[in-house]
């Protein structure tokens, strides 16, 4: 894993004096609301509906053990003994005290984390593939260059007052787990026809109000150019964005409203004049970061154990996945639980979690985009020591990409901006597919909720989205089908009106019978409605409404 | 029947405000503004931002958060629907 220099903690140490002295000063009535709000905001720190929210970053989604036990002792010093993963790969705390951040924020730079660029109109948290560096379909680990453009982009005087944040994703497997074309800008990395690795340049995705998926602007960019050329496509967004709304400030807008070609044009001929400059990336400087993360896994050549406990099996089936390392598999520990909150996870959870990285696990952890945890390098003779381990601390859920595997916004129990709640809806969703058999008999299924447009649960790119809105004061939820996260991006539409929320999970379950009754053999919902089309659902959808 | 909640600035819980001008987390004991004294009083409040962030107005019905925004509201005062994780996970 990266590890900090000196610079990076004398930044983040400045960082948190400056904000300990905003804080003393908000308290105590020098600073008004007005002025403190951009300035907490900067710093990871919301106001929601009950209380404070602090987002922390987890660059790229990589954890080491003394990380996640930090965590743990802030949840159950400072909240109420549990934190949130998000799908951004970040962890929200619901309860802090405003008084109290300063010295979270201390014990988070202890261990090389804090809130920085979680927040404002900068560029965010890059996100990348949560098994890179493990995957058995990798191609190049994408985590040395998301690590390189943090430190390029962190405090960027150029890039701190955007039109609108910024976010980018960078992808070294073949299958898309990052969600390249759901970002402001996505890095695929690929090889040309001469065997050298570059990046295919994706622009303009983006969910919220006006979802979109990104356009391919660049098939092939040298890796010396990174740097330069993503200069170049946020020099032409920051001169055209538009600052005047809101919702048309996002670089999705304008490569729409210039057209990707045009985009491009322009980006090419800013990327001329800086190309050859001091952006170019040595070497030397990308082996010295590629260090930090190539640290190759030695194994033994050990098979995945055969088992008769069908618990175990059942946990291996859905939630191991291969390793690019023979004797070693990748681990999906399920935040999902059945009728639980999605994301959440208590303290003691989070050091078990840590002392099975330890033991078992390379000392590494990762968050997922679907708000799961991952041990990306577990040796298959620890298989079922760790599986152990997991179900003794609550975490052995068996449903890793299933129906119940579902993603949810914290929506209107926690979030200020919501029309309608997220998470009970997805805990009746998850409890009545499980009694129903549904979620294992159906698959591969992705079900994602939110309580606005601003989509923070992903439901556009949702198999099965569902988005609540607010009518009069009541909760109604739509539903989208057919969107996709991924190589096979897509968003999803609306199929009809909104339905009340105790009509949602009964609806979701009848639309999967309807979709077991007509698939064909072995075919994947998905596969299976873009077949048919989603009229075939439509009344199975309504059929009791 | 109106009366005035913010978030405390100290600690973001949700807090009304007293007929004495005092904050308090009890709605019990907010205040029961009337439509024509509502705006009035907000606007003292607003000066309070040193205890109380965001403050606004809110409609109660039966002494219970009420009108467009009373599940938002509710929700507020009892607390996310969703039951406590740490609970559930520690039964
Ligand atoms: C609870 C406090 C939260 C607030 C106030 C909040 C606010 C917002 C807003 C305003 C947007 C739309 C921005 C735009 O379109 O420009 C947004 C987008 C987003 N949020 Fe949140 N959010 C919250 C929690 C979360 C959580 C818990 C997650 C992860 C589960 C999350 C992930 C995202 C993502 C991925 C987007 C990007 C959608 C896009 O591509 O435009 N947010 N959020
Ligand atoms: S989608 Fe809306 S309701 Fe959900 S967390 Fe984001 S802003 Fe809040």
């Amino acid at each position: 894993m990266y590890q900090y220099d000196s610079y990076d903690h004398a930044m983040v140490a400045d960082r948190i004096a400056e904000f300990r002295d905003q804080v003393a000063r908000r308290l105590d009535g020098r600073l008004t609301e007005d002025q403190f709000k951009p300035l907490r905001l900067m710093n990871g720190v919301y106001l929601q509906l009950h209380a404070y929210m602090l987002r922390v970053a987890i660059p790229y989604g990589t954890l080491n053990s003394t990380q996640m036990r930090t965590l743990a002792g802030i949840a159950r010093d400072y909240d109420k003994g549990y934190g949130h993963f998000t799908t951004r790969q970040n962890l929200q705390y619901n309860w802090p005290a405003l008084v109290d951040i300063p010295d979270i924020l201390d014990r988070l730079a202890a261990v090389e984390m804090h809130a920085i660029q979680t927040s404002g109109n900068c560029i965010r948290n890059v996100t990348a593939d949560p098994f890179a560096g493990a995957a058995a379909d990798e191609l190049e680990d994408g985590r040395p260059w998301a690590e390189i453009i943090r430190q390029w982009s962190s405090f960027h005087p150029e890039f701190t007052f955007l039109p609108r944040k910024f976010k980018i994703a960078v992808n070294g497997a073949k299958a898309d787990r990052a969600g390249i074309r759901v970002h402001d800008i996505g890095l695929q990395i690929v090889r040309n026809d001469a065997g050298e690795t570059g990046f295919e340049v994706w622009v303009g995705g983006g969910q919220g109000r006006t979802p979109r998926l990104g356009h391919l602007i660049k098939p092939f960019l040298a890796p010396e150019d990174l740097l330069s050329y993503l200069t170049a496509c946020l020099r032409v967004y920051n001169q055209h964005g538009r600052r005047d709304n809101l919702y048309k400030a996002r670089i999705k807008i304008l490569v729409e409203a210039l057209g990707p070609d045009e985009y491009g044009r322009q980006v090419e001929d800013e990327w001329a004049v800086i190309r050859e400059g001091e952006l170019k990336l040595p070497a030397a400087e990308i082996a010295r970061i590629r260090r930090f993360f190539d640290q190759p896994k030695q194994a033994e050549p050990t098979p995945v154990p055969v088992t008769e406990n069908r618990a175990f099996a059942r946990w291996l089936d859905r939630n191991r996945r291969d390793h690019a390392v023979e004797g070693l598999s990748s681990l999906v520990i399920s935040l999902k639980p059945i009728g639980g909150t999605p994301g959440d996870i208590t303290d003691a959870q989070m050091e078990a979690v840590a002392d099975l990285a330890e033991r078992f696990g390379f000392d590494e952890i990762r968050a997922t985009p679907d708000q799961n945890l991952i041990l990306p390098h577990v040796r298959n003779g620890d298989l079922e020591a760790v599986w152990n381990g997991l179900v003794e601390a609550g975490l052995a859920t068996a449903n890793a990409g299933l129906a119940t595997d579902i993603v949810a916004c914290p929506g209107l129990d926690y979030c200020n901006l919501a029309n309608a709640r997220s998470i009970p809806i997805a805990q009746a969703i998850s409890t009545l597919l499980e009694a129903e058999g549904l979620s294992e008999k159906a698959g591969d299924v992705t079900i994602k909720i939110d309580g606005c447009i601003n989509a923070c649960g992903h439901h556009h790119v949702a198999h099965i989205g569902v988005l609540g809105v607010d009518k009069r004061g009541e909760e109604f939820y739509q539903i989208t089908l057919g969107g996709a996260f991924g190589s096979d991006a897509a968003i999803g539409s609306i199929i009809g009106k909104g339905l009340a929320g105790e009509d949602v999970p009964a609806a979701i379950a009848r639309l999967l019978h309807t979709y077991l009754d007509i698939r064909a053999e072995n075919e994947r919902f998905i596969d299976t409605l873009r077949r048919v089309g989603s009229d075939a659902f439509k009344e199975a959808i309504y059929a009791d409404a | 029947m109106k009366t005035i909640t913010a978030n405390r600035l100290t600690d973001g819980r949700v807090i009304y405000r007293t007929a004495t001008g005092d904050w308090t987390t009890e709605l019990a004991e907010a205040a029961r503004l009337d439509e024509d004294q509502a705006d009035a009083v907000l606007e003292i409040a607003s000066d309070e931002s040193h205890i109380a962030v965001g403050a606004y107005l809110i409609e109660l019905e039966d002494d219970r958060p009420g009108g467009q925004k009373w599940r938002r509201e509710g929700i507020r005062l009892a607390g996310p629907t969703t039951g406590s994780t740490h609970a559930q996970a520690t039964a």
